[in-house]
């Protein structure tokens, strides 16, 4: 098990740099400016912009410029954004805890009433229950959460005014009514992300569940006259849940890089957010830092998720 | 000095009254005059909400990238004066007075500049201010190895230098009419000599305190959060003991300008919603039905207008191709010019693209502001009055005919205009106006659009720079002194392969009469002179149909709280020119 981990973690690196390459040299290639903000402003000339691409270091060619990069990475230093002359590590860091608070939440509500809704329909097949949650995950699944998002903020922000649609990110939680707060602004985002979570899951899950139900240790499993409830916890869910196991995993990255539709129409600040604003700013070490860190989580957590299949299926032995 | 003059400025045009029409709000709203709102005691406001849908990324104007960074910064940095509502300076920041050529501050040869600064001032730090830190600042800010965006003020400068802790002199290598260029307005904030000590020249790039400035201004930051959030708190040591009035401000960016005309019109959750670019559609009835906020619009001098090519831009010229000494093969000949003017609808336009005043209004003058250089003569000439009748009659008269393709020619060069501009629903909208009327005369129409990335430069073969077509629209907009924007016709202008096609003349126009008015107001020292040779170039302009002046566009459109006094947007500067005057 050790030296499996090891020698995928060391299979990881080249696979990391050749991310790390495509993603710079897309950027690189694209037709994104940092100064086209400027426009056509005759009070920033050209020689001015020239000037200020060369501070930047956008005169030398992108080969170099991806090797400093590169290297400057493996100091573990992320470089200076282009516009708020700031390093990239410090933005990060400034908009990871709105994306966990949103983000993360909404996550971890989708995959806690995923899981139990899924099975629930599953064992209640062509039920109300069934008809009605089959309905409901393939809406969440289907509907855009930018539509959502704006049916929210116009029904509760808007017409009711229940709950606020710009998401204060300087709100410290000290005591019950600022911990208060800190729900009612996040309550719609958290909605419109958690709904679409818990549709993806509880479609997946039922989808595993109704594929093993008519299995032969199914059967077995009932003919030796366990509660039906047992069997469905501890047979039916268990090897369901091998799959939904890796796709949960997978999604924890999704969950560090932000979302970025509903963090923009909630004006949540964070990563999904910051790689938006960055994009059409065009401030390139900002998009390829937090799209480069966004990879490296996706390996590890495949790695991750590898692992606890393991732990799952006893029947799967890593060497 | 003179490559200033390419570059700077473009501005333009409207008829009516400009002094009272230039604050124009939607009905039912007490009218916020500044000085009229008395201000309780400082601090005794709360938090005052300010909503931009750009978030600002940095807290010093000279390393910014637009708006948001100015006006952000503006609450603490001030320039040594504001533009005021008419286009002229007002001593609301740190002179004393504005310097005129009456009371001795502007040399009689425009040259230097000698600013008395207020006594007593203050850092928020609690430093004592003084004119050392106005040189520093041109040290900083004039220094190419700082890069600045801001730079182009810094043109023609030979020094700013402090005569005694209240003086300073700032001195132009050439007499220049456009005197107030460096100290008034945004592009000038002042920023403390000390807290920049180490940022001069390359180390300007990476400089913390572009994340925390010390500043004069009525307000200093608490925290910053790049392209998210700013919280302000007052500043104790600011020159006026009664003011600001709010004890915090919230300053928040992103979204989009929707929602945030909803939460300012429609819930009220923020005081001050700035740039509503919202289609007037939607934005009208919204503004108009609110009970919490009213619109405020105020114009400048954003002109959107058509550029006439004089060169000729085919490409079988080869390396002669829309050079200067070149001829357009139709738009040499006036009476084409002319009628297609006379075949451009602005009213229908600005109607029906522009919400009929609420984001611009129709003009036909290339120079709408600032009001006392308006053109009155405009209105009245037959190239501004939209009629198919008197297009069809000019260029009958002139000898061009109508082929049985329906469109007309003479000696073999057919009417064939290729339209272009940027890649923007609205100016899409206008090329498809255009084009059905200029078609219904006997023009045909070729429309062209590019991605304003590509378009606002001197390197691309479609871009405005080069304009290699017959036509192209965009918006542009300058100082309140006009000198720069009207030399930007002058024969010398003219771009080309030659100047690398940096130069400001894109029409390759060049008329000797014309360069004879801009001359005598490079050297006219008499106000009301210098506006008559204004209204003379700006007539002129028009007229000769060297453009085709389509809109004058808002410079603010924003959303103002009702219960927030002192609001008096100004066209010329940033809208938090006079924030310590906001109250409640």
């Amino acid at each position: 098990m050790g030296r499996y981990i090891i020698r995928r973690l060391l299979v990881a690196i080249p696979t990391l740099i050749v991310i790390s390459f495509v993603i710079y040299a897309i950027l690189a290639l694209a037709p994104i400016d940092p100064l086209s903000a400027f426009g056509a402003d005759p009070r920033v000339p050209p020689e001015v912009r020239e000037r200020i691409r060369e501070t930047l270091g956008l005169n030398q060619p992108w080969p170099i410029r991806y090797v400093k990069w590169m290297t400057a990475m493996f100091r573990f230093d992320f470089g200076v954004s282009f516009l708020t002359h700031s390093p990239v590590i410090d933005l990060i860091k400034q908009r990871l805890p709105n994306t966990l608070a949103v983000v993360g939440v909404a996550y971890i509500i989708g995959v806690l009433t995923g899981i139990p809704v899924g099975m629930l329909s599953a064992v209640k097949r062509y039920t109300i229950f069934d008809h009605a949650v089959t309905t409901f995950a393939f809406m969440g699944f289907s509907v855009p959460t930018f539509f959502t998002g704006l049916l929210l903020i116009i029904i509760f922000g808007i017409k009711l005014h229940w709950f606020p649609f710009i998401y204060s990110s300087t709100l410290q939680v000290r005591d019950l009514d600022s911990f208060i707060f800190q729900i009612k602004q996040s309550i719609m985002p958290i909605t419109v992300l958690a709904l679409f979570d818990t549709a993806t899951i509880a479609r997946y899950v039922r989808a595993e569940m109704l594929e093993h139900m008519p299995l032969d240790y199914v059967r077995t499993a009932r003919g030796k006259g366990l509660q039906e409830r047992f069997v469905v916890l501890r047979h039916v869910l268990r090897n369901s849940l091998i799959p939904v196991v890796t796709l949960v995993a997978l999604g924890v990255p999704a969950v560090f890089g932000g979302a970025i539709v509903t963090e923009q129409v909630f004006r949540v600040p964070g990563i999904g957010e910051l790689l938006v604003t960055s994009i059409s700013n065009g401030d390139l070490p900002v998009v390829s830092t937090v799209v480069f860190i966004f990879a490296v989580l996706v390996v590890l957590f495949n790695l991750f998720a590898d692992l606890l299949y393991a732990v799952l299926d006893p029947r799967i032995r890593y060497t | 000095m003179e490559k200033r003059y390419l570059r700077r400025g473009f501005a333009l045009a409207i008829t009516a009254a400009m002094a009272f029409a230039a604050c124009t709000q939607t009905p039912a709203s007490s009218s916020p005059s500044p000085s009229a709102a008395p201000v309780a005691k400082r601090g005794a406001g709360g938090d005052l909400k300010i909503l931009y849908w750009q978030a600002p990324t940095i807290l010093n104007p000279h390393q910014g990238t637009g708006t948001k960074d100015n006006d952000a910064s503006r609450l603490i940095l001030e320039p040594l004066a504001s533009w005021g509502k008419d286009g002229t300076p007002i001593a609301n920041t740190l002179a004393a007075e504005i310097p005129t050529v009456a009371n001795g501050g502007v040399a009689k040869d425009f040259t230097s500049v000698t600013w008395k600064l207020k006594t007593g001032l203050k850092w928020s730090d609690g430093t004592a201010f003084t004119a050392d830190d106005v040189v520093g600042t041109y040290t900083y800010m004039c220094d190419e190895a700082s890069a600045t965006s801001t730079f182009d003020v810094c043109e023609g400068v030979k020094s700013v230098t402090a005569k005694d802790p209240t003086t300073a002199v700032v001195t132009y290598a050439n007499p220049n009419p456009n005197y107030f260029q460096w100290g008034v307005g945004f592009n000038t904030a002042i920023l403390q000599k000390a807290q920049y000590a180490n940022c001069l020249g390359a180390k300007a790039k990476d400089c913390p305190a572009d994340q925390k400035p010390i500043g004069t201004g009525p307000y200093k930051v608490n925290t910053f959060k790049q392209g998210d959030v700013i919280t302000y708190d007052l500043n104790e040591n600011f020159r006026d003991k009664d003011k600001p009035f709010f004890k915090t401000v919230t300053f928040k960016g992103g979204g989009d300008a929707a929602s945030a005309a909803r939460a300012v019109f429609q819930t009220g959750d923020v005081d001050y919603a700035w740039n509503l670019q919202v289609e007037a559609a939607i934005l009208k009835p919204m503004a108009t039905s609110s009970t919490t906020g009213t619109l405020v619009t105020v114009y400048s001098n954003s002109l959107e207008r058509l550029l006439l090519n004089r060169s000729n831009p085919d490409p079988a010229l080869g390396d002669k191709r829309g050079e200067p000494d070149t001829k357009h093969p139709f738009f040499s000949d006036k009476a084409v010019r002319r009628a297609l003017a006379m075949a451009t609808d602005r009213a229908t336009i600005a109607t029906q693209l522009y919400g009929d005043g609420l984001s611009g209004r129709a003009t036909c003058n290339a120079l709408t502001g600032p009001a006392a250089m308006v053109s009155q003569n405009t209105a009245s000439m037959d190239v501004c009055k939209f009629s198919l009748d008197n297009a069809n009659k000019e260029l009958d008269t002139a000898g061009w005919v109508k082929g049985s393709d329906g469109v007309r020619a003479k000696g073999g060069v057919k009417l064939k205009i290729l339209y272009q501009t940027t890649v923007n629903a609205l100016r899409q909208k206008t090329q498809d106006i255009n084009k059905a009327n200029w078609e219904k005369v006997g023009f045909s129409v070729e429309l062209r659009s590019e991605p304003s990335t590509t378009f606002f430069t001197n390197t691309s073969p479609g871009g405005a720079n080069h304009f290699w077509a017959d036509v192209e629209m965009f918006t542009n907009n300058g100082d309140p002194d006009p000198t720069s924007y009207l030399a930007g016709w002058t024969c010398k202008q003219a771009t080309g392969k030659a100047n690398n096609w940096q130069f400001g003349g894109y029409e390759r126009y060049c008329n000797a009469d014309f360069d004879k008015i801009v001359d005598q107001l490079r050297n006219e020292t008499d106000t009301a002179k210098r506006n008559q040779l204004a209204i003379q170039a700006n007539d002129l302009l028009v007229s000769d149909v060297v453009i085709i002046p389509l809109i004058d566009r808002t410079q603010a459109t924003s959303g103002v709280a009702k219960s927030l006094k002192g609001v008096d947007v100004s066209g010329w500067d940033s809208e938090m020119y006079n924030i310590a005057d906001w109250s409640k």
